[in-house]
């Protein structure tokens, strides 16, 4: 019955004979798998294993050299419903300390994609910046610089930035780059809550042991998809970096 | 002050340096962002050889030099784009291409090395009502593109993977921005001179930054710092009898030495 209920589950991402090669350098060979709607895909494997690369592929950031990714069934070069689709970059390649910019401004540019020309952010927006900023745990923050907030704390207001378009999936890269382990551990458990309410989340990390305790399917990556499961599937897959099962894993199975 | 005010002359140089000044500093903070500080100087340079074109066959200068300027700006893109030549790299090879072309047309042709000279150093207070007009209409447009597009140029500056991923024509934007510039630069001849045009973009945005503020307010003391140099160098200019681009840039250079002292202070 399980797996029937899985297999009704709407494919929200395609991805079939993907590969992309930097000159001669291939960095991503033969990938094909789906997300579906309500997954939380930790997306993993060592540092150059191309995860960013297959990411930016996804996001259309890069061009798309052969095979073919569909984005809620419509082929990425003809993908125009942006607000569909929530972005968390790498903090690190992110900020200029000195931006000036304060933290509703950074939310804000999230209203954007919903928007249409000439775009226009008044105050008419001000209740979905402060509920954004609430949903994240930052709403005392909102006049602050956002080069004054701490790696962590910049990462909230990047994902409030992401969910005020209300986004069907939303794409985090390596999110916790930097940041310390308390933080991280509240970091996890926002975006499971989020997951709960209904939004896909693909997450990209090479710490495989630390996300793979939150997520529910996981797609490790080597140049070639080396697995892709569920996280029980995982366990049994690699068990060392298998964590006990979560609370958002049993959530899942609940769920169906 | 009301004195200086009843000169023609003196109504057109406020006028025109008051709104090219605008265009110049609120350009200048997303192109100081984007590390495009530079830019200016490069399209300066390659404007001249329009100017110098202009003069030789004897039609308006501002046409020749905006056609240079934009196609340069242009051309600076693609070299990028298309080659293995870094940004300032194509700058440098386009710009200087541009320079060496109106040295060449001054020097065949003979005779126009003072008209020349006031595209190169400005002569705000000598504007024609012609020169007026398109200057004005130039630093408009400028200000209107970047008012229209405020929001998305802004989001680039600041996160321009994450910009694109909003539906944000990043590409176009890019193009659109070194076009503006390319524009602001010829507004902006006649006031400061190809050679300190750029001055006038970077240095009035370089000063606001130094305030860690909001963006919006950062675009205000731009604007602010912009004009207040240009009023302020144009009513010295007048009584002491100064460069009107020399005093307009200095005066811009001491406010920037200003923000950084009010920054030190404050970081204390």
């Amino acid at each position: 019955m399980q797996i029937e209920q899985r297999m009704e589950k709407k494919k929200v991402i395609e991805l079939k004979d993907v590969q992309y090669a930097y000159g001669n350098n291939v960095v991503l060979s033969d990938i094909t798998f789906s997300i579906e709607k309500g997954d939380f895909l930790g997306l993993i494997g060592p540092n150059g294993s191309g995860k960013t690369t297959l990411l930016k592929l996804i996001l259309g950031l890069y061009p798309l050299k052969a095979g073919s990714i569909k984005l809620f069934g419509t082929d990425i070069a003809s993908f125009r419903e942006w607000a569909m689709i929530g972005y968390v970059p790498q903090k690190a390649t992110n900020i200029d300390a000195i931006f000036p910019s304060t933290v509703k401004e950074v939310v804000a540019m999230g209203l954007l994609s919903r928007k249409s020309f000439p775009k226009i952010i008044g105050s008419a927006d001000d209740g979905k910046i402060t509920k954004a900023l609430k949903t994240v745990g930052m709403e005392r923050f909102g006049d602050k610089r956002i080069g004054e907030l701490s790696g962590g704390q910049q990462q909230r207001i990047f994902i409030a930035r992401a969910l005020i378009s209300e986004p069907d999936i939303l794409f985090l890269d390596e999110p916790t780059t930097g940041v310390d382990q308390t933080t991280q551990e509240s970091f996890y458990q926002l975006l499971g809550e989020l997951n709960r309410e209904g939004i896909t989340i693909v997450l990209v990390s090479h710490d495989i042991g630390r996300i793979t305790k939150y997520v529910t399917k996981v797609a490790s990556l080597n140049t070639v998809l080396e697995f892709y499961g569920n996280h029980k599937e995982f366990c049994a897959y690699d068990p060392e970096h298998c964590h006990e099962e979560s609370e958002q894993h049993r959530l899942c199975l609940d769920r169906g | 002050m009301i004195e200086i005010l009843s000169y023609g002359f003196m109504q057109k140089a406020f006028v025109t340096g008051i709104v090219t000044a605008t265009a110049c500093s609120l350009l200048g903070v997303f192109l100081v962002l984007r590390r495009y500080a530079l830019m200016g100087d490069g399209l300066a340079h390659i404007s001249f050889g329009g100017v110098a074109l202009g003069i030789l066959f004897n039609f308006m200068p501002y046409t020749s030099a905006l056609l240079f300027s934009i196609l340069g700006a242009l051309g600076i893109l693609k070299l990028k784009e298309k080659t293995l030549v870094h940004s300032d790299t194509a700058i440098a090879i386009i710009s200087y291409t541009s320079l060496g072309i109106g040295i060449f047309i001054a020097s065949i042709a003979g005779g126009f090395n003072v008209d020349l000279l006031s595209y190169l150093f400005g002569s705000i207070l000598a504007i024609q009502t012609s020169e007026v007009a398109v200057s004005v209409a130039l630093a408009l447009i400028v200000i209107a593109v970047i008012s229209l597009f405020y929001h998305d140029l802004f989001y680039m500056a600041f996160d321009e993977e994450s910009a694109k991923t909003s539906g944000i024509k990043t590409g176009m934007l890019n193009s659109l921005l070194v076009v503006l510039t390319a524009i602001t630069v010829v507004s902006a001849m006649r006031v400061v001179g190809l050679l300190l045009a750029s001055a006038l973009i970077v240095l009035p945005a370089a000063s606001a930054l130094q305030y860690n503020t909001s963006f919006k307010k950062t675009l205000l003391i731009s604007a602010a710092t912009s004009v207040f140099s240009v009023v302020t160098g144009l009513v010295l200019a007048y009584y002491y009898d100064y460069a009107v681009s020399g005093t307009i840039i200095l005066l811009n250079a001491g406010l920037f030495l200003v923000a950084l002292v009010v920054n030190k202070v404050r970081a204390r």
